[in-house]
């Protein structure tokens, strides 16, 4: 599956000194040697261990209140202090960090699924089918869909499995346009003729011999959804739609720290510092994926 | 071209008409009305309540109605502030939205098409770097984070601004430098992209060769292909800069229509949210459009397909 995909790394690969897959194992040299991408995949590496992990050893729990040190500042006890119910910044930090990191994995794989398989469909049957699909795609594109998210979270109360599901259904239009243009470039090659010659289904041709062949546009445009989507669940968190306490999320730590910054500083500036560290990495590791598989960025 | 056109107003119009039965339906499904949040309304006053708005009839004939004088352009009375139409209450907010608005794509324009301009003629340099790094920030952190901290720094501490309020022209500084960095970013991206496509063609050379200087090479020639896919990026821009004011609006406290929109939505304003539903929609499908005409017009390389 690797000598079919893009040429231009074909001819990187000069020397074959690797018996297996040496278009990943070339693709995963350049990213190393990417400075910035390696930085963000060990700051993803280290704030999920923290976030998946750090709420377990932690000596309190993320809702345990204790209203005799209330808006504590950073210190020994409270490593980044306490907020209005004397609940540990850090603690409730990390917890809000499952959550949004969950919500933005979790959204990212139901546009990921919806995404290829329209595009795929869209692209592989082409003619009819695909300028309908397409015309879809744009009249849902051109809809003011942020609004939608809004109104769908304010009237159909605010759980998350809904949040999941809005956000997915947003972000996948993006991923079906770029799979659609791809299949539409593979499928005209001659190993997928050949497929077609022995006699192989139009399922069985899509899913195991040309998705293959253009994983790496969707690595990547996978990999940029992901900090979109996490951006998309603390915008709503932060208008007051998204997760509801005593849950936390990043969102709803900056917009209680907003609301309190004035004189409680600490309660912004953490959850601020921790969110943004946290997408920039996520897109370092992004561009990085996009350099390293030598991914144009291409608009449809 | 005219077919275009035509057939892009009409995929418009029908996806106008999605969106407002899609809204309208929407918000009449979900429990609770306009009036359930009024403290103890007898049974009596919210049925005159009720046929006083309509609300008694039957729900196709609501929407029959609704979609009538919607075509007279009426957008109905609003239901939470008495005596008053949505369309007063959209022409009182939009002029601040736009204000901000256009404050903040201006900027965006201005700081995006000059740092990626800059990074590309000077490609691979420090200018190129720093350019980058300012993009990647702007992409990566989102204005609910950049906002707040602003304030933080430069009104609560340093005292510069007043932290929220929308009277003077101070007050415009901080949310339209906000609202704009975000887009400066991607703009600066994709000018620096096209930039150096364009920068590597005969016809630079040729500006060159007859000796025009770097800086007429630069924008009496390159730019104009070189901003292609910042024109593409306006439609979805100018959108985002709209819903993107919402939070701006809120951390701001700017009595703009993003505000009144989440607070139609919370307080179940039929009216008022449909109305500016219809307002977001028909705008961004406005904007989308002018955007493919021009890009049409900039590049005639760019077909036009219906």
């Amino acid at each position: 599956m690797s000598n079919a995909s893009s040429p231009s790394l074909a001819a990187v690969v000069a020397e074959p000194v690797e018996k297996g897959n040496s278009l990943w194992h070339d693709a995963w040299l350049r990213l190393r040697k990417n400075k910035l991408a390696v930085f963000g995949m060990v700051t993803i590496a280290v704030v999920t261990v923290a976030c998946v992990a750090g709420p377990w050893v932690a000596v309190y729990g993320y809702e345990q209140q204790d209203l005799t040190n209330t808006f504590s500042p950073p210190n020994a006890k409270h490593w980044l202090g306490t907020d209005q119910l004397g609940r540990d910044l850090l603690v409730r930090l990390l917890f809000g960090g499952r959550v949004s990191l969950g919500v933005g994995l979790a959204a990212t794989f139901v546009a990921l699924t919806i995404g290829v398989t329209y595009g795929a469909v869209s692209g592989f049957f082409g003619g009819k089918l695909d300028a309908v699909m397409m015309r879809t795609v744009d009249i849902i594109y051109s809809l003011p869909f942020a609004i939608f998210v809004i109104l769908l979270m304010v009237f159909f109360g605010r759980n998350i499995v809904l949040l999941f599901v809005a956000i997915g259904a947003v972000e996948w239009l993006t991923m079906a346009r770029i799979v659609r243009s791809q299949v539409m470039a593979v499928k005209k090659m001659e190993f997928i003729e050949a497929a077609r010659s022995i006699g192989f289904g139009r399922r069985r041709i899509i899913f195991r011999h040309i998705l293959p062949n253009i994983l790496g546009p969707i690595i990547v445009y996978t990999a940029l959804t992901i900090p979109g989507v996490m951006m998309l669940e603390s915008f709503l968190s932060f208008l007051g739609l998204g997760v509801q306490p005593p849950m936390s999320s990043w969102g709803v730590l900056i917009k209680d720290g907003a609301e309190k910054m004035e004189e409680y500083h600490w309660l912004l500036v953490y959850p601020a510092a921790l969110f943004s560290l946290t997408l920039l990495s996520l897109n370092f590791v992004g561009d990085g994926l996009r350099d390293a598989l030598d991914v144009r960025s291409s608009k449809d | 071209m005219l077919r275009f056109i035509t057939s892009r107003l009409l995929q418009s119009l029908l996806a106008l008409f999605l969106v407002i039965t899609a809204t309208f339906f929407m918000i009449r499904f979900v429990p609770g009305g306009p009036f359930t949040a009024e403290k103890a309304v007898t049974p009596e006053i919210l049925r005159n309540l009720e046929a006083h708005y309509g609300l008694d009839k039957p729900l196709w004939r609501q929407y029959l109605d609704y979609l009538g004088s919607l075509a007279r352009g009426d957008l109905g009375p609003s239901f939470k502030y008495p005596n008053r139409t949505v369309n007063e209450i959209i022409a009182d907010k939009v002029p601040v939205s736009a204000e901000l608005g256009g404050l903040a794509l201006s900027f965006a324009l201005v700081l995006g098409i000059g740092l990626g301009t800059v990074a590309a003629v000077r490609r691979n340099t420090w200018m190129d770097y720093t350019a980058s790094t300012i993009g990647m920030f702007g992409i990566s952190i989102p204005t609910f984070v950049v906002g707040p901290l602003l304030v933080l720094g430069f009104a609560i501490h340093l005292g510069w601004f007043n932290a929220s309020g929308w009277y003077g022209p101070l007050d415009r500084v901080l949310p339209a430098f906000v609202l704009g960095l975000a887009y400066a970013a991607p703009i600066s991206r994709l000018t620096r992209g096209g930039m150096l496509e364009v920068l590597h063609q005969d016809f630079i050379r040729t500006a060159r060769a007859k000796g025009a200087s770097e800086f007429r090479v630069v924008t009496r020639h390159a730019l104009r292909g070189g901003l292609l896919p910042v024109v593409s990026f306006l439609g979805p821009a100018v959108a985002g800069i709209l819903t993107g004011s919402f939070v701006i609006e809120t951390i701001f406290q700017i009595p703009g229509i993003g505000r009144e929109f989440v607070n139609s939505a919370f307080n179940r304003d039929y009216t008022l949210v449909l109305g500016t539903v219809i307002l977001y929609a028909v705008l961004i499908m406005a904007l989308n459009l002018v955007v493919d005409i021009v890009q049409a017009w900039m590049n005639p390389k760019v077909r036009l397909e219906g």
